[in-house]
């Protein structure tokens, strides 16, 4: 039966109903309409559905919708400020870091837990922290030059 | 879609209370702390409880303490915190190394050491979904009473997939076992059989609370680990290797543990003697090499063949026993 509960979605408390056994990616998409995260796998090996949680990035398809009360729900959607895409998504789009785009949502949010803590990656860095985000179109070059891009745009260059 | 089952959901707000939750509801019952192997069998239906006990929060645990050079780890701990926390890397580098290598980063953000010892054993003919095992008439570790991999057989074949186990046992770790008839203190590896439908000695409604690790003295050990996928995969093979050296330069003691060949972490036993009283060199880490590649005996239920998985183990164990020994690293091609 739905119950409702109160999650924090990027940066908004939010009330929604929905049963215990509901995914957050469930959630987020269907009770949420936040279809920024993808489902893809469903069994954590794709990485499509990542969102973060307390700024650390989880698989929202491994993860209950109840358990996440009480902690900062990060989507896709929150990136943006305003309308203005964050220096992330603009490095994507300059250096065609999304193709098809399916794993974008994804791999924005594992990069950007990666530059919050990291502002200058080395590409090993990168490649470790984007591990568990699978993209079948770039061969990943693009995405690892975009996230590389906007380390330089947020902080400068590395002195 | 793949769905959950419909089940509730409590997250009791102390250990007693999930032993209470479990000792009630019984097999309807499941614990789960991270999820992240739990979920998926759900979401396959090799699981469905009615009832999913939340333990991640537990108070009990949580936690890192040390105690007379003893490290005690909560079983909540995270497996990116093993990964990272400089107070763990400085002392079992192969334990931050084995956890690093599990899964994916937003895996380890959630799965826990707990969870990790607790991993269901793993099989081709298991992890898939329903409608997949429904075509081939099911197997023996759920809804069916063949096994698929040796099907003249009387047992399940899955094998232990764990990657920090094979390390904890190498560094001789116990755990704190809280359960309906009091608290045990069990080896890590007194906590596995070789069984693949029960792989776990656990009793029902025992739950595994902390981890205990002795000082790692003179002890030196590394953990490899072989997978189909380099980004993100459980271990076709997984070698922990563990050396004591005395001062003259001998092995006073060697523990060598192999996961993913079997149903439980199997001790290689014939490495670890051959490998006492002589000095790490070339002519005893290939003698030991070829002990393990005797004792592997893995069956065709994971990705790669059995061969290249036997091959592979003798490969790692020489690979980390030439790393502690400060060997080159030999030529691929001739490995």
């Amino acid at each position: 039966m739905k119950e409702l509960f109160r999650l924090n979605v990027n940066g908004e408390d939010t009330d929604v109903a929905f049963e215990p056994y509901k995914t957050l990616l469930e959630v987020l998409r269907e009770d949420l309409d936040l279809t920024g995260t993808k489902h893809g796998c469903e069994l954590g090996e794709c990485g499509a559905c990542t969102v973060l949680l307390d700024g650390r990035p989880v698989m929202s398809c491994l993860y209950l919708a109840v358990e996440a009360q009480n902690k900062r729900i990060e989507t896709v959607e929150g990136l943006a400020d305003r309308g203005v895409p964050s220096a992330l998504q603009t490095a994507f789009a300059r250096t065609g870091g999304a193709q098809c785009g399916y794993c974008t949502p994804g791999v924005l949010m594992s990069a950007t837990a990666l530059l919050r803590e990291n502002t200058h990656p080395s590409r090993d860095e990168i490649k470790e922290a984007l591990a568990g985000n699978l993209c079948r179109c770039t061969g990943y070059i693009k995405i690892f030059d975009a996230v590389e891009l906007a380390a330089v745009e947020i902080t400068g260059p590395e002195s | 879609m793949l769905r959950l089952n419909r089940f509730s959901y409590v997250a009791p707000g102390d250990l007693d209370g999930a032993l209470a939750l479990m000792e009630k509801h019984g097999q309807d019952a499941m614990l789960m702390a991270g999820g992240t192997d739990l979920l998926v069998n759900i979401k396959q239906r090799l699981a469905t409880p009615a009832l999913v006990v939340g333990i991640r929060e537990l108070p009990e645990l949580q936690g890192y303490s040390l105690d007379r050079g003893w490290l005690t780890l909560g079983a909540s701990t995270r497996l990116c915190d093993i990964e990272h926390d400089p107070r763990i890397r400085m002392m079992y580098p192969a334990l931050s190394d084995a956890a690093g290598l599990i899964s994916a980063p937003q895996v380890r953000t959630v799965a826990t050491l707990g969870g990790n010892i607790c991993l269901d054993t793993r099989c081709n003919y298991y992890n898939q979904s329903q409608e997949w095992r429904r075509a081939i008439g099911f197997c023996m570790k759920k809804d069916s009473p063949i096994c698929r991999v040796a099907p003249g057989g009387d047992r399940c074949w899955a094998v232990a997939s764990a990657d920090t186990v094979p390390v904890l046992i190498s560094l001789r770790a116990e755990t704190t076992v809280v359960g309906p008839s009091g608290i045990r203190r069990v080896p890590v590896e007194s906590l596995y059989q070789d069984d693949g439908l029960v792989p776990l000695t656990l009793r029902f409604g025992e739950i595994v609370s902390s981890v205990h690790i002795p000082p790692p003295d003179t002890w030196t050990t590394e953990y490899a680990k072989f997978r189909l996928r380099q980004s993100f995969d459980f271990p076709l093979v997984g070698i922990a290797a563990s050396v004591r050296r005395d001062p003259d330069g001998n092995i006073a003691d060697a523990r060598v543990v192999m996961t993913a060949v079997a149903s439980y972490p199997e001790r290689a036993s014939g490495a670890e003697s051959v490998l006492r009283g002589k000095p790490l060199s070339e002519e005893s880490i290939t003698t030991a090499g070829h002990a393990v590649f005797r004792q592997a005996k893995p069956m065709d239920n994971t990705a790669g063949s059995i061969f290249h998985r036997k091959r592979m183990a003798r490969v790692l164990v020489e690979r980390s026993l030439r790393h502690i020994a400060g060997l080159p690293e030999r030529d691929a091609r001739t490995a």
